[in-house]
């Protein structure tokens, strides 16, 4: 989401290299460079050793640190088990130790002298999918993980699909527990034509295999000794290198109000300043710009921070937006360019994840949050839901529950300014939230 | 903007949006300030998410009577330097009510009270969100934490059922008598944190410096001299060279042997580090699952 600021930036910033980022005694160093930052997430079946990988990559990277290791060793010893389980480090509540699975999404930070990484270590177990679709709305990147021995599952299915539809381009599949099946060529060659025979019907832009153990560490780091017959670069490497295109929209300008600041002091009397994170496009000092829904012109006076102007905002930036005329803004108002508007309307059609054990309604009535703007609607129809397995469509039975993908139509109590979520994931996203329990029930992608 | 590096100016926009949909969503809110590090980073990004107009919610400090002196000092002046109003609540007042009762023995802290005096705090403040200092590499539960962290009526955390946190739209709807805790600096390491501070040339507290002071080795902790510490009988304080890492209740925040007496030192330190810095808090020792147990209950 961030790489095209990231590339714009790079050429203001100047990196700053600290001493201690020097790599002496073969230490590597904790401080990343400035190369940036990369947001990926893993997500595999229950068992497919997700959490120890992750743990693999930290302790490879040298990221994990001596009390942490010490006390993950005593539990180790203390279950009997022979080597030092690495997936103690990521299943941080107790229920997950106790039951050895991963239930919630867990946020890990790493760096390398090249990158530094948040990572969302996302469950498998089906009943937490949700937790999944979480942990992959923010990412650039998903890494799929597959057990060498079973092979593909419904659930490395699900998942796929899911990336592809929360609109990741990138996808690493690591074919793991290779150790277990001998290290087996045809093995991996088998597994890799049957999720490309399955992944060639989405819209994923880069897909790539390595076989791996993590448990052992093989081509996680370093290049593993037992596969000599894999030309490939290790999974570490590729992250490190992975050029991740640009997620972010350029072109089509768009500020949601998301606050307005009136100092209301003697020294900023006349002070009146819409903040707010830009959401696409690059907004420059003097810009003619509209606000909708009013349609009131206007132009950028400044565009203002805490340390002072700047010139131009890029998204994901949060600013002070000043305008040379004054036009009453307020939150969940938007402001963009007259010749390019987002849509503007009440009825719309998007994909929805389902997140609730409650099954969605149709003719139901829910709250959203979309970008800042909050309504209400209702769910008008169902048109169909889709099997993951095959990704046809299914008519015949139209109730959503928990997990499932459906596309659906609702209406707004007021309209909403929006663009599709391909063009625009800032502008092209949405929750709903059931109003009797708040909680978040729908996560949906607008068409 | 004067960060060095783009991911920490990715981090600070991230924060100062989060802040920022505190104010919209939440009709009254404190953010709650220790005197260390992350709240002082998390009040400086309030100052920046709302200037030039004032932070529009109060800092608001649970005081359990057992701090180092420095950190009071530095407090006050800071709430002065970025214009904040402050609220201070005391744990001395709950034991006093008889809300809690003291712990005792060799390490005894106030540490667990701190909770009982925050969620009455909430109650008579009739706060919906409190905004926290908190980060994900902290520590094992923590990790797992939303930006927006759903408390029950009764100030508890169920890990179990946290709403899902999707793109940046969170969810803010409760029913009355819940509340919120909002953790800005989620997605930032302690790394970050220094870098940030060196960055922005944000003031710190002395004793994260390094300084002489008599202090005493109990259980691999280096804990510093104070009135609330029972010594045993084979126990003596020496004089040692230290700094700390985290600034919390005197009682178990242990110091680190350092010489790092400015900023870059200290990160250089960190850099260099095989330990995290929760290491050092006595509090998190006690058990495994020491931080979930207290974050269910309603801590920090």
């Amino acid at each position: 989401m961030i790489s095209a600021r990231k590339q714009l930036w790079k050429t203001v910033k100047k990196p700053v290299i600290f001493d201690c980022m020097k790599d002496s005694n073969g230490h590597k160093p904790l401080v990343p460079t400035t190369r940036g930052l990369l947001r990926f997430f893993t997500a595999g079946s229950v068992d497919d050793g997700k959490s120890t990988l992750i743990g693999r990559l930290l302790y490879d990277s040298k990221s994990i640190f001596e009390d942490q290791y010490e006390a993950i060793k005593r539990t180790s010893e203390l279950r009997g088990e022979e080597q030092v389980n690495l997936a103690l480090l990521t299943d941080g509540l107790r229920a997950e130790r106790e039951q050895g699975i991963t239930i919630d999404v867990a946020y890990r930070y790493f760096s390398t002298p090249r990158r530094k990484f948040i990572i969302a270590d996302t469950p498998g177990h089906i009943q937490y999918t949700r937790n999944m679709v979480t942990g992959s709305s923010t990412a650039n990147l998903a890494i799929i993980m597959i057990d060498a021995r079973n092979g593909i599952t419904e659930q490395t299915c699900r998942h796929t699909l899911i990336t592809s539809l929360i609109g990741i381009r990138h996808i690493i599949v690591c074919i793991n527990k290779m150790d277990l099946v001998g290290y087996k060529e045809e093995v991996f060659e088998r597994i890799r034509s049957e999720y490309e025979k399955f992944s060639s019907k989405l819209e994923v832009v880069d897909v790539q295999f390595i076989p791996i153990a993590a448990l052992t560490g093989d081509n996680v780091v370093d290049k593993s000794k037992n596969m000599p017959w894999y030309a490939g670069s290790t999974l570490l490497y590729l992250l490190e290198n992975i050029h991740v295109a640009s997620d972010e929209n350029l072109i089509d300008c768009r500020f949601p109000v998301q606050y307005v600041i009136r100092p209301q002091s003697d020294e900023y009397h006349d002070y009146r300043g819409y903040a707010g994170k830009v959401a696409g496009g690059i907004f420059k000092k003097g810009d003619k710009v509209m606000a909708l829904p009013s349609g009131t012109m206007s132009k950028i006076k400044a565009i203002d921070t805490y340390d002072g102007p700047i010139e131009e905002a890029y998204p994901g930036m949060s600013v002070t937006m000043l305008l040379e005329d004054d036009i009453d803004l307020s939150r969940g108002d938007m402001l963009v360019r007259e010749h390019n508007q987002p849509k503007v309307e009440q009825d719309i059609d998007m994909m929805i994840c389902w997140l609730n054990e409650r099954k969605l309604v149709a003719g139901g009535k829910y709250l959203i949050k979309h970008s800042i703007q909050d309504a209400k609607c209702i769910v008008k129809d169902v048109q169909y839901k889709i099997n993951i397995n095959t990704l046809h469509r299914i008519e015949d039975d139209k109730e959503v529950k928990l997990n499932d993908v459906a596309r659906i139509s609702i209406r707004t109590t007021k309209p909403l300014f929006f663009d599709s979520y391909r063009k625009n994931r800032r502008t092209g996203s949405m929750i709903l939230i059931d109003e009797a329990t708040n909680e978040t029930v729908g996560a949906g992608m607008i068409l | 903007m004067h960060a060095n590096t783009h991911h920490l100016e990715e981090l600070e926009s991230e924060s100062i949006y989060v802040l920022r949909e505190v104010a919209a969503q939440f009709e009254k809110t404190a953010l709650l300030f220790s005197g260390g590090k992350d709240s002082i980073v998390v009040s400086y990004l309030a100052r920046k998410a709302f200037w030039p107009a004032k932070i529009p919610f109060a800092l608001m400090h649970i005081d359990t009577g057992h701090n180092f002196e420095e950190t009071i000092v530095y407090r006050d002046e800071w709430v002065k330097k970025i214009d904040a109003r402050l609220i201070v609540k005391y744990v001395q007042d709950s034991i006093d009510k008889g809300r809690v009762k003291e712990e005792t023995g060799y390490n005894a802290s106030r540490n667990l009270l701190q909770t009982v005096t925050l969620l009455d705090a909430i109650e008579e403040l009739k706060l919906d969100a409190c905004i926290g200092g908190a980060r994900r590499d902290e520590e094992k539960a923590r990790a797992k934490e939303r930006f927006f962290s759903h408390r029950d009526e009764f100030g508890q955390w169920n890990p179990k059922n946290q709403r899902p946190e999707l793109w940046d739209l969170f969810n803010g709807k409760k029913n009355i008598g819940e509340h919120f805790r909002v953790f800005p600096l989620s997605n930032w390491t302690e790394l970050d944190v220094w870098q940030y501070i060196k960055d922005e040339e944000i003031p710190l507290p002395s004793i994260y410096f390094s300084h002489k002071r008599e202090c005493l080795s109990r259980d691999g902790q280096l804990l510093a001299k104070s009135p609330f510490l029972k010594l045993k009988d084979n126990e003596k304080y020496e004089e040692r060279i230290i700094r700390f890492r985290t600034i919390g209740d005197m009682s178990c925040t242990g110091a680190v042997e350092s010489t790092a007496s400015n900023i870059d030192e200290v990160i250089e330190e960190i850099a260099a580090s095989r330990v995290t810095e929760r290491g050092t808090r006595a509090d998190d020792k006690r058990s495994e699952a020491a931080m979930e147990d207290r974050k269910k209950a309603g801590y920090f």
